[in-house]
């Protein structure tokens, strides 16, 4: 069993750490704004963002699919391993429903998402507005939904490497430590 | 006797063939503005035309259209909000928008240009509006699509002028169903 996972899900992992503690606080900046030019910018950059997010996402899944990651330590007792598998499933699927939840809302509140204002993708649903603002609070939720497990998943991980003094952390970091 | 049946006959004739009465059921004035390389929708919801055409010569017809600003739908509640402003439409001083068209010319089968002046906010430029007119079920259908270019008219001032945000070209539809008086 490998010790650590793959560089091409360490880099997944990072990078899609990286656009989500993007978008997140963008998110919540951007709704605030008086109607401006700068505000239109940062919602497309947010919508682009979230965009990237989800291919990112899709690559990840299907690299997680063919690719086993190490095991949890033995040390650990079945619920803390139940509670991480569940941690890291519903992380998963929040990557791939969250930006579909803001595609969609888009779509409803009668704006297309042009990825990188090039890359038109289709409207799934027509304008309604009524829609749009359910998908408007089933998107935050969701998003304050991950907050939450982000936090768990951090905490969990910090943990692990500070009390623990496990590998856990290590073996999704970019840079390895040789073991001595 | 002779002339006023002379009078009788081409004033017949003429009405017998001019359309002129709008139905503003099945007409609409729409537009497609880009935001951040989006298109977005917009519409007037309140609009006169006077539009007097015969089917059989168009390019006698002419068209003076009135648009009411203030029945713009921009696409979102927060667009509809700002523009009204001064640096958007001043609807306070400019609630209408006007096309009167000065010539028709046929360009191909039901194919005509109408060249007129456009005003908005209390500029005028001259525009030309490519349209298609096609006799339907005792009705007359024209249909066109033209370009303007909003910052021409100082639409969207200050802050707004950044067509990197929304576009300079804003793209007009028109489609006008056009009956016999009553």
């Amino acid at each position: 069993m490998a010790e650590h996972y793959t560089r091409t899900a360490i880099l997944l992992h990072w990078l899609i750490a990286l656009l989500i503690f993007t978008a997140f606080p963008l998110g919540i900046y951007m709704h605030d704004l008086p109607f401006s030019p700068d505000k239109l910018r940062l919602y497309s950059w947010h919508k682009w963002i979230g965009v990237s997010i989800f291919l990112l996402a899709i690559v990840r899944l299907t690299w997680r699919a063919t690719h086993r990651p190490p095991a949890l330590p033995e040390a650990m007792a079945s619920w803390e391993k139940f509670a991480a598998r569940a941690v890291h499933f519903s992380l998963y699927a929040l990557i791939i429903i969250i930006p579909l939840s803001g595609w969609l809302m888009s779509s409803a509140k009668g704006f297309q998402t042009v990825w990188l204002g090039v890359l038109p993708l289709p409207d799934l649903l027509s304008k309604n507005k009524e829609l749009g603002d359910l998908l408007k609070e089933v998107h935050e939720s969701l998003n304050f939904l991950m907050l939450g497990l982000v936090l768990a998943h951090v905490g969990g991980a910090l943990k692990h490497h500070f009390i623990e003094r496990d590998s856990i952390l290590s073996r999704m970091l970019p840079m390895r430590r040789k073991k001595s | 006797m002779k002339l006023l049946s002379v009078l009788l006959l081409c004033f017949s004739s003429a009405t017998a063939e001019e359309f002129n009465t709008l139905n503003t059921q099945q007409s609409s004035v729409t537009f497609v503005s880009k935001q951040m390389g989006v298109p977005v929708a917009g519409s007037f919801k309140k609009f006169s035309a006077d539009i007097a055409v015969n089917p059989a010569k168009p390019e006698t017809g002419s068209a003076r259209i009135s648009i009411d600003l203030n029945s713009m739908d921009a696409g979102s509640a927060e667009a509809n909000d700002e523009l009204g402003s001064r640096s958007w439409f001043d609807t306070k001083q400019h609630p209408v928008a006007r096309f009167v068209s000065s010539q028709v010319t046929r360009t191909g089968d039901d194919r005509y240009e109408a060249l007129g002046n456009m005003t908005i906010k209390g500029k005028t430029l001259s525009v030309k509006a490519p349209f298609t007119l096609k006799r339907v079920a005792g009705v007359v259908v024209i249909d066109g699509i033209f370009p303007i270019k909003r910052l021409d008219y100082g639409i969207g001032t200050g802050i707004w002028a950044d067509t990197s945000v929304v576009a300079d070209e804003v793209k007009i539809t028109f489609h006008f169903t056009v009956g016999k008086p009553h």
